[in-house]
């Protein structure tokens, strides 16, 4: 148990550092340690995690208090969530009483525009490994084609696509 | 509405911790998908405790620093009024409701995850998350098609990450860089 919650720790507060451009850049990092390192959750299980954070109201990175209560309860809840949150808000912290300083600096426009395309390259990787969890079928290879269409070419809310997805699946298990 | 946030003009007292963290709650009680929206409304609209330049301004220090940018913003407002008080009660009211309610759906799936009928619901619903992810990665990656060197970042990323699986730390060290040096290099 001592030895989950150090590793649980250890994992997040890394991350936290590393997440530049917010949650879903770190989702894959996220998905290697927790499935692939550490055997923690199989593929289809964290991706029914992902999917249930994303059901629940709030920021996006709901993943991270979910996977620690379910790898290590309450005191996994707790130790995840002080990892991933406590670290990025203490730099927040120390740069909102710096920030003046550097706002007409050329070089912050720099960082920004470079980050940017590191932040997409990530999210197009979140995008790839949930979908090659989840996809374990034709109709579900269907629905992800069908949800991702819709979310690209509609202004739905991402509430009614997942409320979509759990109505079709919920068809399909009567077929 | 915006005419009088534009001028700048607030209440006169800063908000109270108690107040901040309350106003964050409101957020993350009904910030379902994005949360960000709902934020700029609380802070500059409702409570006008932020003009619109000031929350621009913070916004952008939000996205430079790691960590989530609405999370970065409650911790921001929060440090901004009330120091590390503040902070903490803006962080605590954003998530604080939203990490029950995962809890008591990770509860309802570990309970019934074996029911076939179930099985079938959260493999739509992972399904459908995973069709709003590649949505998003889309809408990201489309203002950056005409540049060559975003998109070369892009790939490698991609590469290291996707498909050989590498660790984010060496590929942050190595790419991050890389791609900053790039941006300031070229003429913008």
């Amino acid at each position: 148990m001592m030895a989950t919650l150090i590793a649980l720790a250890l994992i997040f507060t890394e991350l936290s550092l590393m997440a530049f451009g917010g949650g879903y850049a770190v989702l894959p990092e996220i998905q290697r340690r927790v499935v692939e390192v550490q055997q923690w959750v199989t593929p289809a299980e964290f991706s029914a995690l992902f999917a249930l954070a994303q059901a629940a109201p709030g920021p996006n990175m709901m993943i991270v208090p979910l996977i620690g209560w379910h790898v290590a309860g309450l005191p996994g809840l707790l130790v995840s969530s002080l990892a991933k949150f406590l670290p990025s808000s203490l730099i927040t912290c120390l740069a909102v009483s710096v920030w003046e300083r550097f706002r007409d600096r050329p070089w912050r426009a720099a960082v920004q525009a470079g980050l940017l395309p590191v932040t997409t390259g990530l999210v197009a990787s979140s995008a790839v490994v949930i979908t090659l969890a989840s996809v374990t079928g034709v109709w579900l290879a269907v629905l992800t084609g069908v949800t991702a269409a819709i979310s690209i070419l509609t202004r739905a809310h991402p509430v009614a696509v997942l409320a979509l997805g759990a109505v079709v699946g919920l068809a399909v298990s009567f077929v | 509405m915006t005419s009088i946030a534009d001028t700048g003009e607030r209440d006169l007292s800063p908000p109270t911790a108690r107040q901040i963290f309350t106003g964050f709650l409101g957020i993350g009680l009904v910030g379902f998908g994005g949360v960000l929206p709902l934020a700029r409304r609380m802070l500059v609209e409702d409570k006008r405790w932020l003009n619109p330049q000031e929350f621009s301004d913070l916004l952008g220090l939000c996205q430079f620093l790691p960590g989530g940018n609405v999370i970065n913003i409650s911790v921001a407002v929060g440090m901004k009024f009330r120091g590390w008080r503040g902070a903490l009660a803006g962080i605590l009211g954003l998530t604080a409701v939203p990490t029950a309610f995962v809890i008591l759906l990770g509860v309802l799936y570990d309970r019934y995850s074996g029911d076939p009928h179930v099985q079938h619901v959260f493999a739509g619903l992972a399904a459908a998350a995973a069709g709003l992810l590649i949505g998003m990665a889309w809408k990201m990656l489309k203002p950056l098609l005409g540049k060559p060197q975003a998109l070369l970042v892009v790939g490698l990323l991609f590469a290291a990450v996707a498909i050989f699986r590498l660790p984010l730390i060496l590929v942050m060290l190595v790419l991050a860089p890389f791609s900053v040096l790039l941006s300031w290099r070229s003429p913008r």
